[in-house]
């Protein structure tokens, strides 16, 4: 018993090291300055790419502040339309309750590539390209079901119950709901937002598209130093773009440890 | 469906219980709640895709006459260019789903067992999910290029006398590196969703077996599988139809020839010569029937809504 469980644990151990793996060489390739073939460690370290990324002049503050600023939009825009959809999917039944479902998880499937090459020619008979506008709206789509999916998660396991009691004691529909069930609702928001942010935070065939080159986001500059071969400049932004991703993780994972510790206590 | 189908109020209908306690769900508000979500996906979606398929056929052409045409379906299809995409495309999404489906089964039955059930190991392992794939391709590169980490630690172990000699992973004919960016990526994924169905599923039938005597092995040929296959089948789906329209990983590891498919279908719609765009559209087309197919059945398969999924 023990051999199949030091087993299992090696299982796990390897594939933890497998996950990691690929991470490392970019912190190891941002403070270099010469890392030549063969060897293991770079034989110059320096905080060229690091300098680089922080400067206020080499157009990666604009980068940042598109990224950032682009995807709270995004978020805004996707709680907005998606958390009533999510509140209904969760709790309601209706008929044609499953071609909705389908519609709106979709843009998990359909190829975001194909969808805004189409919707470009609008766009631009719009004057959406080249427009921060026109990116967020591009973002939308692939963000909201994300919205959907973690609101209507919540809303089904807290159900109506509450909200009918708090109608019982005389609160009005409107009230009921809102300082009833909008509180309970907390953690689907809080995980749904935060993976409408990160989706918008990763696009990278949208803002190509619809911002023309124009509006400048980290993983445009990512791909464009990836690109020219710049190594350590290319692996510092990286480190960068994926800073919100690690610490999203970890405010998912204990959110949704304290959801199910409360889960638990009730 | 979409817009019509809720359009036509006099369809929905809400069970009787719900309106009979007057929950703040009514008629109205499950309209209103619903249309704006709606509305935004139907209008990129099938917006989207309808300006795609009138482009393939000729309209709002950028230059010359826009005329009604389904040559440009036809040039497609006869482009051994296209077909070379074609292939590569399909082999890395078959590839890369099987091979990720093929650990995340084993990953999650290890995972499921108690010990792991909450704690460092299970966030760690979750780490690929939330990264972009930009980055894993960046840091696959790093690792399985020819000048590479693996190829500098084989040359330090004398395994590799020269960087030419380590195989060829990244912008390989096979697409090697795009595949394994995917399995690093889609693994946590679909091992989650797994979690998610043996939670579901619980450990009655397992114990079950174990007390009629059953091996390890036969408890999970037997018992556990089929159980977890329509899970498999429904992550499957999902990961086969997105690594094979995504974008940016074969853009950064692919090489020249064969190109993915989604990489040509981009060159061909940013090419300064704007008579390529109908061919790009034409594609795109026949890529987004591929995955309206795989959005029908993965319907078809996964019969638990949302509000049962939980």
């Amino acid at each position: 018993m023990t051999d199949r469980r030091g087993a299992r644990t090696a299982v796990i151990a390897i594939w933890v090291l497998l996950v990691v793996l690929p991470l490392m060489p970019l912190f190891v390739w941002s403070a270099a300055f010469a890392w030549r073939w063969p060897a293991l460690l770079p034989s110059e370290w320096g905080w060229r790419a690091w300098r680089y990324v922080v400067s206020p002049t080499t157009g990666v503050r604009g980068g940042l502040t598109g990224s950032v600023g682009i995807a709270l939009l995004t978020t805004a825009a996707a709680l907005a339309l998606g958390a009533p959809a999510g509140i209904v999917l969760g709790r309601a039944t209706f008929r044609g309750k499953r071609a909705v479902e389908l519609l709106l998880l979709a843009p998990f499937i359909v190829p975001g590539l194909v969808v805004t090459m189409g919707i470009q020619i609008l766009f631009i008979r719009l004057g959406l390209t080249d427009t921060v506008r026109g990116v967020v709206l591009a973002h939308i789509m692939p963000a909201l079901p994300y919205v959907v999916v973690s609101v209507a998660g919540v809303a089904a396991n807290i159900g109506t119950q509450a909200e009918e009691q708090a109608r019982t004691l005389g609160a009005s529909p409107w009230r009921a709901f809102w300082h009833v069930t909008v509180p309970m609702l907390r953690p689907g928001l809080a995980v749904g937002g935060l993976f409408a942010f990160l989706v918008s935070w990763s696009q990278y065939t949208t803002t190509l598209i619809i911002g023309g080159g124009k509006v400048q986001t980290l993983p445009l500059l990512v791909y464009t130093f990836t690109r020219s071969g710049d190594n350590p400049v290319a692996a510092a932004l990286a480190i960068v773009f994926v800073a919100p991703a690690i610490v999203a993780l970890v405010i998912a994972a204990r959110s949704l440890r304290d959801r199910n510790a409360t889960a638990g206590r009730v | 469906m979409g817009i019509r189908g809720i359009a036509a109020n006099e369809q929905i209908v809400i069970p009787v219980a719900t309106r009979r306690r007057s929950s703040f769900v009514t008629r109205y508000s499950l309209l209103l709640s619903l249309l704006p979500a709606i509305a935004v996906v139907a209008l990129f979606l099938i917006g989207g895709v309808g300006f795609a398929f009138a482009q393939s056929l000729g309209a709002f052409a950028l230059v010359g006459d826009s005329e009604l045409t389904l040559r440009h379906y036809a040039d497609v299809l006869r482009d051994p260019d296209f077909i070379g995409a074609l292939l590569l495309s399909l082999r890395i999404a078959a590839v890369s789903t099987l091979l990720a489906l093929i650990c995340s089964t084993g990953l999650a039955m290890i995972l499921r067992q108690r010990l792991y059930a909450d704690g460092p190991l299970r966030l760690l392992f979750q780490l690929p999910l939330p990264i972009p794939h930009l980055v894993g391709a960046l840091g696959i590169t790093f690792v399985v290029s020819q000048s590479g980490v693996l190829a500098r630690l084989l040359h330090a172990l004398g395994l590799l006398r020269d960087r030419a000699d380590f195989p060829l992973l990244v912008a390989d004919p096979y697409g090697i590196g795009i595949v394994l960016v995917y399995v690093w990526k889609e693994v946590p994924f679909i091992t989650l969703l797994l979690l998610a169905a043996l939670a579901g599923i619980g450990e009655r039938y397992d114990d079950a077996a174990r007390t009629l005597g059953a091996s390890g092995w036969q408890r999970f040929r037997h018992v556990l599988l089929p159980l977890l296959l329509p899970a498999m089948l429904s992550a499957s789906l999902i990961v086969f139809a997105f690594t094979f329209g995504s974008f940016d990983v074969p853009l950064v590891m692919g090489r020249t020839y064969p190109k993915a498919l989604s990489v040509w279908i981009y060159e061909r719609f940013s090419d300064v010569d704007l008579n390529e765009r109908p061919e790009a559209m034409a594609v795109s087309v026949l890529v987004t029937f591929v995955a309206a197919v795989f959005v029908v059945a993965y319907g078809a398969l996964s019969r638990r809504t949302l509000a049962r999924g939980r």
